[in-house]
């Protein structure tokens, strides 16, 4: 359940109360934390996120994932309650499957990314508490990211970083990726090595300042050869 | 005799002034949608046990404003007097302040009796304090110290209630830290093993609380000395970045330039490194 450090209407400190639910209404939600990143190149995708769990101050998992593989093209990236991430995942797996029946080919990153939206916009009025990013090659073998917002709302992007770090990390990856804020500086096209170097640096930065995220790193890099994936050490504080 | 009201300069406690308009800002705030900035709380993890020959204190190095790290390497064991320390857990300023405070006033009360100052005697001090203002004062405290009669261990309450115990924790992580204190405590343990509980308490919550983090500071006071180990213990390294993210000179745009030259001779060079890692 959603909670944090109780200060009484009168401003006088609580005492530390962490994980009940005594004072507050019943909230369908919880936060479960958990920060994920997508990448796109020229003819790979990368999708990040950390393995920790946390609930309030308390971690649940030191070892739970975030990133869930579609397709051998695609990968998905949920953060947010991770009851409603692994449903929609579910969800989502069995949509792929009655496509596939149905329509005798496996969906496209693109196709997926216009799916989900629709899926999320069905439950407008209670929401997956889900902040998503896909992450896959698109028809043509390019890098392809589409982020979307707990209703449905996406759009393609090159790069994009959703969950409780992402404030952090966001500014960083506009800079080093897109460029932004700096002059005289050559546009030289992302590779695959630099990208990994890159998103393992931002998550150990992540990982110093947001307390949600640490314990370990997930990363998967789907090129046309496949899917590779590997984990990272972080902070386990 | 006449009563003249002179505006004297404020001596010292606490200034209400504001609150009015804090209150009517906040207020506004909330219409608009944006909240006041809140005080940074230290979500720590505290501890304190008793020794055959004195008391050693712990406490974790993390300061968090919501739930971003605001300070990974602050100092939350406090000097109160040559023989008495103490950690402090929730609101940043005013564990400082209150500390800060007594230590000052017990320094005169020792000067005025012409003894060192008794464990006791602190406590008194910081429980009243912390009465008087209700609660209001978020500041919850584990006090300890050597004195004329003995080592003693204290903890103290925002509202003002103390507890007098051979073991004690406080703040967000008190939970992970009080489940290795009630496994492993044993009464009149030597000063490495207390050392050892204590530092294994401390990371209990570094690890297991998320207000709690980085490394594990210790503080062990005897009658003849005090040890105040900081870092003791560096339970979380910096993580290593691969890349190499310096700017060249002229990648940020300057627009205009206004150079105007001061005449100055410099009179004392004094150079203070920063953490550029």
């Amino acid at each position: 359940m959603l909670s944090s450090l109780s200060f009484g209407d009168t401003g006088k400190m609580k005492e530390y109360h962490y994980t009940g639910a005594v004072e507050h209404r019943f909230s369908p939600y919880a936060f479960n934390g958990g920060t994920v990143l997508a990448v796109a190149g020229e003819d790979f995708a990368i999708v990040a996120s950390d393995t920790r769990l946390s609930e309030g101050y308390s971690i649940h998992c030191r070892d739970s994932p975030k990133c869930y593989k579609l397709t051998d093209t695609t990968v998905i990236g949920c953060s947010g309650f991770h009851g409603d991430c692994l449903t929609l995942t579910k969800i989502i797996d069995a949509r792929l499957k009655m496509y596939k029946h149905s329509n005798n080919k496996m969906m496209t990153s693109g196709a997926i990314a216009a799916m989900l939206s629709t899926i999320l916009y069905g439950r407008r009025f209670f929401p997956y508490y889900v902040y998503n990013i896909i992450g896959g090659l698109d028809e043509e073998g390019k890098g392809a990211v589409y982020s979307f917002d707990p209703v449905g709302s996406y759009q393609r992007d090159t790069y994009k970083a959703g969950g409780s770090a992402s404030a952090m990390l966001q500014p960083l990856l506009d800079n080093q990726i897109g460029f932004k804020n700096m002059e005289g500086v050559q546009h030289v096209p992302l590779t695959k090595e630099k990208a990994v170097q890159l998103v393992k640096d931002v998550f150990v930065s992540a990982a110093e300042r947001d307390v949600y995220t640490g314990d370990a790193l997930r990363i998967c890099l789907i090129t046309k050869e496949g899917m590779d994936e590997q984990t990272i050490p972080l902070r386990r504080d | 005799m006449a009563t003249t009201a002179i505006n004297r300069a404020p001596f010292g406690g606490f200034s209400f002034e504001n609150c009015k308009r804090n209150a009517l800002i906040e207020g506004e705030a909330s219409k608009v949608g944006c909240s006041l900035p809140s005080a940074r709380k230290t979500g720590t993890t505290i501890c304190g046990v008793v020794f055959k020959g004195g008391i050693v204190l712990g406490a974790d190095t993390r300061a968090t404003e919501g739930m971003v790290v605001a300070d990974k390497n602050c100092s939350k064991i406090h000097y109160i007097s040559p023989n008495i320390y103490c950690c402090g857990a929730g609101t940043a300023a005013d564990t400082e302040m209150t500390t800060q405070l007594i230590s000052s006033n017990l320094e005169l009360h020792a000067l005025s009796t012409g003894r060192q100052p008794r464990v006791a005697t602190a406590n008194r001090m910081l429980k009243q304090m912390l009465f008087r203002y209700q609660g209001y004062i978020g500041a919850a405290l584990v006090l300890g110290g050597v004195d004329c009669n003995g080592p003693h261990l204290y903890s103290i309450y925002p509202h003002g209630s103390t507890d007098k115990l051979p073991y004690v924790t406080m703040g967000s992580g008190s939970l992970a830290a009080m489940a290795v204190f009630e496994d492993r405590y044993k009464p009149d343990m030597e000063e490495e093993q207390a050392k050892q509980l204590v530092r294994d308490a401390i990371a209990a919550g570094i690890f297991n609380d998320l207000g709690s983090g980085s490394n594990i500071d210790l503080c062990v006071i005897t009658k003849d000395k005090v040890d105040y180990l900081r870092p003791h213990d560096e339970a979380n390294q910096k993580g290593v970045r691969t890349g190499d993210y310096k700017y060249k000179r002229g990648t940020t745009g300057v627009l205009t330039t206004v150079v105007q030259l001061l005449n100055l001779e410099v009179v004392e060079e004094t150079i203070q490194t920063m953490d550029t890692s």
